[in-house]
């Protein structure tokens, strides 16, 4: 082994109208052949920043103000830019987190090969194509010949992803870095792509970095790891010593806040060091509150009952009946959900899960079955004044926390719209108190209310998205995949938060999502789903230890393992 | 509690804060037009105050002053600046009074444009399927006739309607109504663009189960959504409707002569081209393209800031 890679004290600048952003302070790393080095940390700690100050791709108005980058002996910043484009894609060679968007849709698979292939190498025509075949054949592509004809959408993700990883080895690099390479992906096709990986690394000797947010990913793959926390690296260490035993603040509260899929934790370590304490806020006491008194609950069955739902998408529009294309979202779902628990949905992307969210909510109209809301039928008769109490009782928390609030709305004006809609308060004071009372709870602090959602982080747009859906006193929860777009730390403080809630408010949650360690965490009995039906309904801990379906048991396998973690500090 | 109302940072510090305002501050070529523009438009409104002379009274207009060249040119007299009209009327004066004629009629008719392509592009985009069908294909069958004739046809068709009578009375409305009329396809084209890609935000999707009839979703969370490329083309419109009212009046469609708009002075003018009376015509189309192309600068600026992907 050799040092392939030997960064030293690089210092990197975004000078903005609003004062400089350090966004690398003093780094200094190392990479040798042969290892796969992750670099961890939540958005915002400058680690992609690094990744492409390594290959000169800074965004502007970003720049190196210090520190060294030596690459096999030789200083890469003294290079100019065409010696760069050298080492670029020939020495070095990049994968990005999107297989969509890093591959051209109007070039075959063969043409972008090639293309690099005769940049980077002196290969010429049918040379180059067969190296491009070769190139596939390692990537685990089969059929690699009548492949080369294809365009990239007619491969899958994870195909997607490993043909970009073929472009990258197309040079024959010694150092590939890979930026979020599986983050776009499901799980089990997040397995086959980082095995692929780290063989390529070992058959190679390649020096590897894998710029991730997941400890997960970095738990399978790396050998090193280095913990990056606000433009600093706060650890470095094997993989077994930073993540069994890590020495600094930032890398216990970061582990602790990696949800375990072994055992059922009451809640989340708190991980105060991350967030830092943003704003002082205080609890209220809900019993006694506006909030605590919600409607007259006399019903005592099920809270939702959904039975034989069926829905499908047109995929292409028809005139006649058999010309039409349909693709059956949801295949004959039924469960029914206990008042007061959380259930969960769980499945990859396509499975159907959010469908089924949507129609519950009422946003989809179902083809067949009907869904019961406390016992009444939330289709029949959509606009009476039954069914709109039942669509008061029901709130939805959704994913993507940069799309779900209104830019144009004050947060005020935003969580009081159920208030005012149906009229729950006597007069606008009540309203305005009523709304700080629920930011305060939520963990916002009442100055919020006067400020637009641009001025928040995600995790506190996910809160004011939380006080929205309980502005209208809802009964039941559905928690759309709530966490995933949020940092680790975040999301624990979130899902404690969601937690709190449903014990005080006696809410049932419907909750999807894709993280099995989420569902172990969160959730009372799950449901599992893939293309739209059901596979299996079982107890939360049932699932985890003796799962009855084979897919579910093939989903458990490809769950990233912790065993390296340390066991939850109390 | 009462910290809702205190405020956490004063409204001018927000303002200043804006990256549209700091992109403004920071392009000279946007602050050149908007001055431009500002001062064209304020000289224009007010007239009546700045205006040497007053065209519409008939003591201040002496037939024997008619057809004097401008002030530097030989035989021009001091107190005409810019010279007088065929009717002895003061140029300055009849430029500003025109061009507020002009300004008025595009504000309008980009109002009345914008109000109706919005709401039918919005309500197209929203509630989609026949609905949709219907109102873009108006649109588009709308857009294969050239706007100019169309808005020819219109204020035809609207001058017929009216008794003689009231026709010059109401000839300014009727242009308005005609140019107003053939603008709306673009703005209903870029709001239900626009409208599709909000409708399936998630917030839209909030409102939905929160239970908000289509109507209150549609006007309090689409339409201000997509006010920004709105803007852009109602500013680049308002430079067109400029242009439409001109070219109307010029054609002798539109306002009567004897309420003079930049159009039907050029108009004037131009039959005294040959005469040798070049003034007439020369300074009020003057006045129309810096006014049209400070205008278009700032669209096109506007265009820029509000594009995330230019910044």
């Amino acid at each position: 082994m050799s040092t392939l890679l030997d960064i030293n004290g690089l210092n990197i600048a975004f000078p903005t109208r609003r004062g400089t952003v350090n966004a690398a302070k003093d780094v200094s790393l190392t990479v040798e052949s042969g290892e796969v080095l992750g670099l961890v940390g939540e958005s915002g700690a400058g680690k992609s920043t690094i990744g492409n100050a390594i290959i000169d791709l800074l965004e502007a108005p970003g720049r190196i103000t210090g520190g060294s980058i030596r690459f096999m002996g030789e200083e890469l910043r003294d290079m100019n830019r065409d010696e760069m484009r050298q080492i670029r894609g020939k020495r070095i060679g990049m994968i990005f987190q999107d297989p969509q968007t890093s591959l051209n849709p109007l070039m075959t698979i063969g043409a972008q090969l090639v293309e690099t292939i005769e940049k980077a190498t002196s290969k010429r025509g049918r040379d180059a194509d067969a190296h491009a075949v070769e190139l596939l054949e390692q990537v685990g592509i089969t059929e690699a010949v009548a492949r080369l004809r294809a365009f990239p959408h007619q491969f899958s993700g994870g195909m997607r992803q490993r043909v970009v990883i073929a472009l990258a080895l197309a040079g024959d690099p010694d150092l590939i870095i890979a930026d979020e390479p599986t983050t776009a992906l499901d799980v089990s096709i997040q397995a086959q792509i980082l095995d692929l990986i780290k063989k390529l690394c070992r058959e190679r000797n390649l020096g590897v970095i894998i710029v991730t947010h997941d400890i997960g990913v970095i738990a399978n793959i790396a050998d090193r790891v280095a913990v990056m926390y606000r433009g600093e690296i706060v650890e470095t260490g094997t993989v077994a010593q930073v993540l069994g035993a890590p020495s600094h603040v930032y890398t216990q509260s970061l582990i602790a806040a990696v949800p375990r899929a072994d055992t059922k934790l009451d809640r989340f370590t708190s991980v105060d060091y991350i967030e830092g304490n943003t704003a002082s806020f205080r609890r209220i006491d809900i019993q006694n509150h506006w909030l605590g008194e919600t409607q007259q609950n006399d019903h005592t069955g099920t809270a939702i009952d959904v039975d034989r739902l069926n829905l499908s998408f047109v995929l292409q529009k028809a005139v006649f009946k058999r010309n039409r294309r349909m693709l059956k979202a949801v295949n004959n779902v039924s469960f029914s959900v206990q008042q007061g628990e959380t259930f969960g949905l769980v499945g990859e992307s396509g499975s159907g899960k959010s469908t089924v969210a949507r129609l519950i909510a009422g946003l989809y109209t179902p083809d067949s079955g009907t869904i019961n809301v406390f016992g009444k039928d939330v289709n029949e008769n959509r606009k009476a004044v039954e069914s709109r109490a039942a669509r008061q009782a029901l709130q939805m928390i959704f994913q993507d926390p940069y799309s779900s609030l209104n830019a144009r709305l004050r947060v005020l004006d935003i969580v009081a719209e159920p208030i005012r809609f149906y009229r729950l308060t006597e007069n606008e004071t009540q309203t305005r108190k009523i709304v700080s009372d629920l930011l305060d709870h939520v963990g916002l602090g009442a100055s919020a209310a006067l400020k637009y959602p641009h001025e928040f982080s995600g995790g506190q747009r996910q809160r004011i998205s939380i006080a929205r859906a309980l502005a209208s006193r809802p009964r039941i929860l559905i928690c759309d995949e709530p966490t995933s777009a949020l940092d680790v730390s975040v999301q624990a403080t979130i899902l404690n938060l969601l937690k709190d809630l449903q014990q005080e408010l006696g809410l049932t949650m419907l909750f999807i999502s894709h993280d099995l360690p989420v569902i172990r965490q969160m959730c009372d009995r799950v449901a599992i789903m893939r293309h739209g039906e059901i596979c299996e309904v079982s107890d939360v801990d049932t699932f985890f230890e003796a799962p009855a379906h084979d897919y579910s048991r093939h989903l458990l396998d490809l769950m990233p393992s912790m065993t390296l973690l340390s066991d939850p500090v109390e | 509690m009462d910290s809702l109302d205190e405020k956490p940072v004063t409204r001018w510090q927000r303002f200043k804060d804006n990256d549209i305002v700091w992109s403004f501050l920071s392009s000279p070529g946007a602050m050149g037009a908007a001055v431009v523009a500002s001062v064209m438009i304020l000289a224009c409104i007010f007239a009546p105050l700045i205006a040497p002379f007053d065209p519409f009274d008939p003591g201040q207009i002496s037939l024997w002053d008619g057809k004097l060249p401008p002030a530097w040119v030989e035989g021009g007299q001091g107190k005409y600046l810019l010279g007088t009209d065929n009717q002895g009327r003061d140029m300055i004066s009849t430029i500003l009074y025109g061009g507020r004629l002009s300004i008025l009629v595009g504000l309008a008719a980009v109002c009345l444009g914008m109000v109706l392509g919005v709401s039918l592009g919005v309500i197209a985009g929203y509630v989609g399927g026949v609905t949709d069908a219907i109102i873009m294909r108006l649109a588009d069958v709308q857009l294969t006739i050239p706007g100019i004739l169309l808005a020819i046809l219109i204020n035809g068709i609207g001058r017929a309607l009216l008794p003689y009578e009231l026709r010059n009375e109401f000839a300014i409305y009727v242009v308005i109504l005609a140019i107003g009329l053939t603008d709306w396809p673009q703005f209903a084209r870029v709001a239900r663009g626009a409208t599709l890609v909000e409708t399936n935000k998630e917030y839209v999707q909030a409102a939905r189960i929160i239970g908000l009839p289509s109507w209150l979703i549609m006007v309090r969370h689409i339409v201000p959504n997509t006010l920004r490329p709105i803007l852009v083309i109602a500013t680049i419109g308002l430079a067109l409707a400029i242009i439409a009212e001109a070219t109307l009046s010029f054609l002798g469609q539109g306002i009567p002569p004897t309420t003079p708009s930049l159009g039907t002075l050029i108009r004037v003018g131009n039959e005294y081209l040959f005469s040798g009376l070049w003034w007439i015509t020369l300074f009020p189309a003057v006045a129309l393209i810096v006014l049209v192309f400070s205008v278009n600068l700032l669209g096109d600026w506007l265009r820029d800031a509000l594009n995330p992907k230019l910044r």
